[in-house]
C-alpha cells in the first residue's frame, strides 16, 4: 500500500496549477481531498508521477446562495454541507446525501468537487447532482465553461472534462419542491448498493415535477428523465410508483459484484426509490 | 499493632478476584504510547517486503531481479535459490506439512511469496518489488475440496513419489494425491446403525464460509543479528513467543540460549498471530546476511490474503431421535478446505481440531466424526478465529443440526435442547467422542436466559408477525436466534496436547520485592485480554497483596518462564493456574516466616486477606508485606532468604465454559437488511475474575461473532482470486453495526482448576455466531426455510426470501 514515486506541486494560484497540467498532460492529477485519488495511487492503480494539489489554490472553499442558485467551490468538504445552515435551508437533500456519505474522518478531507470529478460510479454526489440539474464550471488553457452534470459522465472514471482542465465549482439551480436521498449499504464508510436522489414538486394533490437520479447502478450515475415523468400528473400513488420504477429500471445497468447479483441490485435499486420518492411526497 | 481498617477493607484494598479493577494497560493505548512492532525503530534498520503471486496456481519460469536491484536503496533480493543452500527455502508447519518460505518453482495460492525484497526503507522495497520481473505459467485452479479430491492436477508434487505412490501424510495414509489426512473420533458402526433405525433422522448439508481473524495490527517482526556475539533478537507479533524460539532455532539450527524472541504490544490476535511465517524467516536471513536489524510488516491485504484464515468446514451432520426429541445419534463429515500447505495450528494429535465436541452440550449416546483434510489453491491457515481449536466450527455445526431436527420434529427448539441437555448431575460427563466435561449446569443457565427474554412472549409476537406478513401488513420478518454452546479450551494436558511435540503446559514466576511489591512472569501473552489487570488479581488473592503492587510482564523469552502463549482461551485455565500455583508457594514459605515470627507452630497461624494470623488470636498477625520485608532481611533458621517461586502447570483436563444467548432480529425480505433489536448473553465461565473484563470480552466476541454470521468472509472466484481482500469489502464491524449486548452469568466452577475458573475470551464468538445465524434460520422457518449458509448478508438473505416466493 505504497505509491509509486511522484512528484508533488502546491501551486498558490489557479495559473500554476493549468501551466503544471499542460506541461505533463496525463501524467498529471489534480487532487482535493484526496480520498478516491491516494487510495488508488496506494494500490497502484493509479499511476501518478505528477500530483497538484489544490489546496493552497484559492477561491474554491466557499459555498454562495443567491435567489436563483446555490454556487459551491470544488473545495468545499461533506463535513462543509453538513454544518451549512443556509445549505441545509436551501437544499436538504446535500445535507442528507452527505451524511450517507463515507464516515466522519472521510468526510473532513472529503470534498465535493472530488467527488464529482473522479467519476467513480460508487460516489454519491454524481447522482445527486444530476438530480439537482447542476453544472460543473471547469477551467482550462481556453478559459471556463460549464458543463451540465447530467452530460458529464461518459464511462467508470471517464467524464467530459479535458485531462487539462479543473473542476472549479458546481452550480445548482435553488431546487424547489421536497426532496429524499436514500441509500443501502452493506456498513458505515460503503458505498451505495443502490442509492436514489428525488426531488419532487408537488401542486394540488398531483405531481407537477419529479426528477430522479440513481447510484452505484450503472457504470455511471443514472439521471432516469422516463422515472421522473411517470410522475409527473399522478397523485404518486402505488401505479405510479410502480411506473417509476419501471421506467427506472429500463434505465440503469448494474452489474454483479460482493454486493449481490443483477436481480438482487434491480429489486433493491426498485425498493430503494420507492422509498425514496415516498419519502419525497411526505415532506411535500 | 492496632488494626485500622475493617477486613472488608483491606480485601477492597487488594483489588482481588471478582473485583472490576480498571485495566492497568489501558493507561498508555488510550493515550497512544503503546509500543507496538512496527514502532520498533532500530539504527541501520533495513526493510523486507514481498514480491506475491497474482496467480493462484502456476508455475514459475523465471525471476529476474536486475531491474530491482537498480532501485535506489534496494540491496538484495532473495529467491527460493538463496535460501536452499540453507534449506530454508520450505519450512515446517504447525501441521507437520511444510511450506514453501518462497516460491520453489511454483505457487499455489494468489498471494504466496516469491521473493524477498530488502531495501533501505519501505517505500525502496516497494518501488523494489515493483521492479522484479516473474514469468509465471499458469496452470489449473482448484477452489473447491470436493473437486480437488477428484482432480487429475496435482497441486503438491513433492508429497508424490516417483513411482506416484502417495507416502504417508503426518496424520496417516492419503487416498488422494489432494488429499492431507483422514481423522476419525467416536464409533463409526454403532452410530451408522442408530441412524438406520431411528423413528426421525435428518440430515443436513452445510458450508461454514472461509473467513479471516484480521486483528487491527498486521503480522510482523524485526529480527536482528548480532554477529559480535551470535545471538539473534526477533520481536515480533507472535501469541506464543517460547514456540517461536524453539521453531527458529530447530530451522535455523542457531541455540536456543542465543535466541530472543520478544512479543511487545500486540494488536489483536485471535488466532492468526499463532503460526510462523514465511517473513519471519526472511527477516531473520537477511539481517544475518547483511548484519542489519531487518523489519517486515504486512500491509491488510497481505494479512487478509495470505496469514492464517479460519473456517472453511464443508459440513454434513445426520442426527437421529425419538418421536419425543430424544437424540440417539450424532454423525458428521467434514471435507476441510487447508489451502496449498496444510499449516493449521492444532495440537499434534488433532489434526481437525477439537471438533470432537460437536455432541454440543447434548446428552448423545452414540456418535461418529470424519474429517477430510484437502489442499486447493487458497492460502494456508486454518486457525482458531477467536475460538478453541475448530470449536467454532463443531458448535455451529451441532446449533444448526438441533434447530433441523427441531424443524422436522414440528417442535420447539428451546424446548428440544432442554430435554436433551446433559444434566447437571452427569457431570463429569464422558461423551460419545471422547471427552470429559468436567461442570456444568445448563438447565439452569438454559431457563434463566429464556425467562429474561420473555421467550414466550417472542414467540407470540413472531406468530402475528407471520400472520401480518401473510396478510401483506408487512415486509418484515422477525427472528429468535437461540444457540447453547459448550467450549473446550485451556489446552492443554500434557499426554495429549503438544505442538510439534512441545507440551502444552504453562508457567509462572513470580518474585517478592523486599518491600513487597512483587513481579510475576508468564509463558503466556497479551493481545489485548488484559493479563496485567486480571493475573495481578489472582495473585493478590492468592498471596494478599494489592494488585496495584504487582507487575505482570510476559514475552520476552530471555526473562519469562517456557509457556505455549496465548490462544484457545488457554491463558486463564493453564497459565492462570500457574500463577494460583505459584501464588500459594509463595504463601507456603510465609506460613513459616510468620510462625517463626509469632514464635507459634507453622500450624497455628492460618492466611487472612493480607496477613497470617495466629489462630484464635487474631490481633496477632504479620501482614504479607511484613512477611515480604522479612523473608529477604531476617535471618530465619532453616529456611532460605528470598522469596520466589515457580510453577509449570500441566492441567489434568481441559475446562469447558458454557452458555445460552438469545438473539432477536427483524429482517426486511425486499432488502436484505437485518436489525438485531436485541441480544442476550449468559455466560458461565466458572470463577469470574474481573466482571469487567468479562464484559469487554463478550462484546468484542460477540462483535466479531457478528462479523462472521452477517457478510465477514473470504471470497473467492474460480480463477483463485481473492475478493474480498479490503476493508471496502471484508466486513469489519463498527460500533454503527454493532447492537447493544445484555450480559448474564451464572458461575458454575471447574473442579479441577485451582480457582475454578474456566476461560471466557472466545465462548461469546463460538456461541455468538449460531446464534446470529440462528435468528435469520429462524425468521424463515414459517416460510419454509430448512439451512440456508452464512454468511448472511443482504444479498443472501434476498435470495433466501427470493427462493422460498417471498417476492412473489
Amino acid at each position: 500500500m505504497i505509491p509509486a514515486a511522484f512528484e508533488y506541486y502546491r501551486p498558490k494560484d489557479m495559473a500554476g496549477v493549468l501551466s503544471l497540467l499542460e506541461e505533463h498532460g496525463d501524467d498529471a492529477r489534480v487532487m482535493a481531498g484526496g480520498h478516491s485519488l491516494i487510495p488508488m495511487m496506494k494500490l497502484r492503480m493509479a499511476d501518478v508521477p505528477h500530483l497538484i494539489d489544490l489546496q493552497d489554490v484559492g477561491g474554491m472553499s466557499d459555498i454562495e446562495i443567491d435567489s436563483e442558485s446555490i454556487k459551491i467551490g470544488a473545495l468545499v468538504t461533506q463535513s462543509d454541507i453538513i454544518d451549512h445552515a443556509g445549505l441545509a435551508e436551501a437544499a436538504p437533500i446535500l445535507r442528507e446525501a452527505a451524511l450517507q456519505i463515507a464516515d466522519p474522518q472521510v468526510r473532513y478531507m472529503g470534498t465535493v468537487g472530488g467527488n464529482v470529478a473522479n467519476g467513480d460510479p460508487g460516489n454519491d454526489m454524481p447522482g445527486l447532482m444530476q438530480c439537482l440539474d447542476a453544472s460543473f464550471t471547469v477551467v482550462g488553457p481556453d478559459g471556463e465553461r460549464d458543463i451540465p452534470a447530467r452530460e458529464f459522465y461518459e464511462a467508470a472514471y471517464m467524464t467530459a472534462r479535458e485531462d487539462e482542465e479543473v473542476l472549479t465549482a458546481i452550480t445548482i439551480p435553488l431546487p424547489k419542491g421536497s426532496y429524499a436521498y436514500e441509500k443501502q449499504k452493506r456498513k458505515i464508510g460503503d458505498y451505495a448498493t443502490a442509492a436514489a436522489a428525488v426531488q419532487i414538486i408537488k401542486d394540488g394533490g398531483k405531481c407537477v415535477s419529479a426528477s430522479i437520479a440513481m447510484t452505484n447502478l450503472s457504470d455511471t450515475p443514472i439521471y432516469s428523465a422516463n422515472a421522473g415523468a411517470a410522475l409527473v400528473g399522478t397523485s404518486v400513488d402505488s401505479a405510479a410508483l410502480k411506473a417509476a420504477v419501471a421506467a427506472m429500471l429500463g434505465d440503469i445497468d448494474p452489474t454483479e459484484d460482493n454486493r449481490g447479483p443483477v436481480a438482487f441490485k434491480n429489486h433493491v435499486a426498485g425498493i430503494i426509490l420507492s422509498r425514496a420518492i415516498e419519502r419525497a411526497w411526505s415532506r411535500a | 499493632m492496632k488494626d485500622e481498617i475493617t477486613r472488608d477493607e483491606r480485601v477492597a484494598n487488594l483489588k482481588g478476584m471478582g473485583c472490576s479493577r480498571k485495566r492497568v494497560e489501558d493507561a498508555r493505548f488510550t493515550q497512544g504510547k503503546g509500543n507496538y512492532v512496527d514502532d520498533i525503530k532500530l539504527d541501520g534498520m533495513l526493510f523486507g517486503d514481498f514480491v506475491r503471486s497474482p496467480y493462484a496456481h502456476a508455475r514459475i519460469k523465471s525471476i529476474n531481479s536486475e531491474a530491482a536491484l537498480k532501485v535506489p536503496g534496494v540491496l538484495a533480493v532473495l529467491t527460493a535459490d538463496d535460501l536452499r543452500p540453507l534449506g530454508l527455502h520450505w519450512m515446517p508447519t504447525l501441521a507437520g506439512d511444510k511450506q514453501m518460505v518462497l516460491a520453489d518453482g511454483k505457487v499455489l495460492f494468489q498471494g504466496q511469496e516469491v521473493a524477498f525484497v530488502v531495501a533501505e526503507d519501505r517505500y525502496a522495497a516497494a518501488d523494489g518489488m515493483e521492479a522484479v520481473l516473474v514469468e509465471y505459467e499458469e496452470l489449473p485452479v482448484l477452489v473447491n475440496p470436493h473437486e480437488s479430491l477428484k482432480s487429475d492436477v496435482v497441486l503438491r508434487e513433492d508429497l508424490v513419489a516417483e513411482d506416484g505412490s502417495l507416502p504417508n501424510g503426518a496424520h496417516g495414509p492419503r487416498k488422494h494425491h489432494n488429499h492431507i489426512f483422514t481423522w476419525e473420533a467416536g464409533d463409526r458402526e454403532p452410530t451408522e446403525e442408530v441412524l438406520a433405525n431411528a423413528d426421525i433422522v435428518v440430515e443436513q448439508e452445510m458450508y461454514y464460509h472461509r473467513t479471516h481473524p484480521c486483528p487491527l495490527e498486521t503480522c510482523g517482526c524485526v529480527a536482528s543479528m548480532d554477529k559480535v556475539n551470535g545471538k539473534l533478537t526477533l520481536w515480533g507479533t507472535f501469541q506464543a513467543p517460547h514456540a517461536i524460539r524453539t521453531v527458529v532455532s530447530l530451522i535455523s539450527g542457531i541455540e536456543e540460549h542465543n535466541i530472543r524472541v520478544v512479543s511487545p504490544d500486540i494488536g489483536g490476535g485471535f488466532g492468526n498471530k499463532v503460526g510462523a511465517y514465511p517473513g519471519y524467516v526472511c527477516s531473520v536471513v537477511a539481517s544475518i546476511v547483511t548484519g542489519k536489524p531487518v523489519k517486515w510488516i504486512e500491509d491488510r491485504m497481505d494479512n487478509l490474503m495470505t496469514t492464517a484464515f479460519a473456517r472453511d468446514y464443508h459440513m454434513t451432520g445426520k442426527i437421529s431421535a425419538t418421536k419425543e426429541g430424544k437424540i440417539t445419534a450424532l454423525k458428521c463429515n467434514v471435507v476441510a478446505d487447508h489451502g496449498g500447505f496444510d499449516a493449521c495450528a492444532d495440537p499434534t494429535k488433532f489434526p481437525a481440531g477439537f471438533m470432537n465436541i460437536c455432541t454440543g452440550s447434548y446428552d448423545i449416546p452414540t456418535a461418529f466424526l470424519e474429517v477430510d483434510g484437502v489442499y486447493t489453491n487458497k492460502a494456508p491457515g486454518g486457525v482458531s478465529y477467536r475460538c478453541s481449536f475448530r470449536v467454532t466450527e463443531a458448535v455451529y455445526l451441532i446449533e444448526r443440526m438441533i434447530e433441523v431436527l427441531a424443524i422436522e420434529l414440528n417442535m420447539d427448539a428451546a424446548e428440544l435442547r432442554r430435554i436433551n441437555f446433559i444434566k447437571k448431575e452427569q457431570f463429569p460427563y464422558k461423551s460419545a467422542l471422547g471427552w470429559e466435561y468436567d461442570s456444568g449446569d445448563y438447565h439452569t443457565a438454559w431457563d434463566k436466559a429464556l425467562k429474561t427474554v420473555d421467550y414466550e412472549g417472542l414467540r407470540a409476537e413472531q406468530a402475528q408477525r407471520v400472520e401480518d406478513f401473510k396478510a401483506g401488513k408487512t415486509r418484515s420478518i422477525m427472528g429468535i436466534g437461540l444457540s447453547f454452546f459448550t467450549e473446550i479450551v485451556g489446552a492443554g494436558p500434557v499426554k495429549n496436547c503438544d505442538i510439534l511435540g512441545l507440551g502444552m503446559f504453562d508457567s509462572c514466576e513470580i518474585r517478592i520485592h523486599p518491600t513487597g511489591s512483587a513481579i510475576a512472569r508468564l509463558g503466556t501473552i497479551s493481545q489485548g485480554q488484559g493479563h496485567a489487570t486480571t493475573f495481578a488479581q489472582i495473585l493478590a488473592s492468592e498471596i494478599g497483596l494489592p494488585a496495584d503492587s504487582i507487575t505482570i510482564e510476559e514475552g520476552d523469552t530471555d526473562t519469562a518462564p517456557y509457556g505455549l502463549g496465548t490462544y484457545g482461551s488457554r491463558s486463564t485455565p493453564v497459565a492462570g493456574a500457574a500463577t494460583a500455583m505459584a501464588g500459594r508457594k509463595i504463601r507456603a514459605k510465609a506460613q513459616m516466616i510468620a510462625a517463626y515470627l509469632l514464635e507459634v507452630h507453622d500450624n497455628d497461624v492460618e492466611f487472612d486477606v493480607d496477613r497470617f494470623v495466629v489462630k484464635g488470636a487474631p490481633e496477632k498477625f504479620k501482614t504479607m508485606k511484613e512477611l515480604a520485608f522479612a523473608a529477604y532481611n531476617q535471618a530465619i533458621p532453616g529456611l532460605e532468604p528470598g522469596l520466589e517461586a515457580v510453577s509449570y502447570y500441566d492441567p489434568p483436563n481441559m475446562t469447558y465454559p458454557f452458555g445460552a444467548y438469545v438473539c432477536v432480529m427483524d429482517i426486511n425480505v425486499d432488502t436484505g437488511v437485518t436489525d438485531i433489536r436485541r441480544f442476550y448473553a449468559l455466560d458461565d465461565c466458572g470463577t469470574r475474575i474481573n466482571p469487567m473484563i468479562i464484559e469487554g470480552q463478550v462484546h468484542g466476541g460477540l462483535t466479531e461473532a457478528l462479523a462472521v454470521a452477517l457478510g465477514q468472509e473470504l471470497a473467492y472466484d474460480e480463477m483463485g482470486n481473492v475478493k474480498t481482500a479490503t476493508l471496502m469489502d471484508f466486513f469489519l464491524p463498527t460500533a454503527w453495526e454493532v447492537p447493544n449486548y445484555e450480559t448474564d452469568f451464572t458461575v458454575t466452577p471447574s473442579p479441577h482448576h485451582p480457582i475454578g475458573a474456566k476461560g471466557v475470551g472466545e465462548s461469546p464468538h463460538v456461541g455468538g455466531v449460531p446464534c446470529f445465524s440462528n435468528a435469520v434460520q429462524d425468521a424463515f422457518r414459517p416460510f419454509g426455510n430448512k439451512h440456508t449458509n452464512m454468511p448472511h448478508d443482504h444479498w443472501r438473505i434476498w435470495r433466501t426470501a427470493n427462493e422460498l416466493g417471498m417476492h412473489d
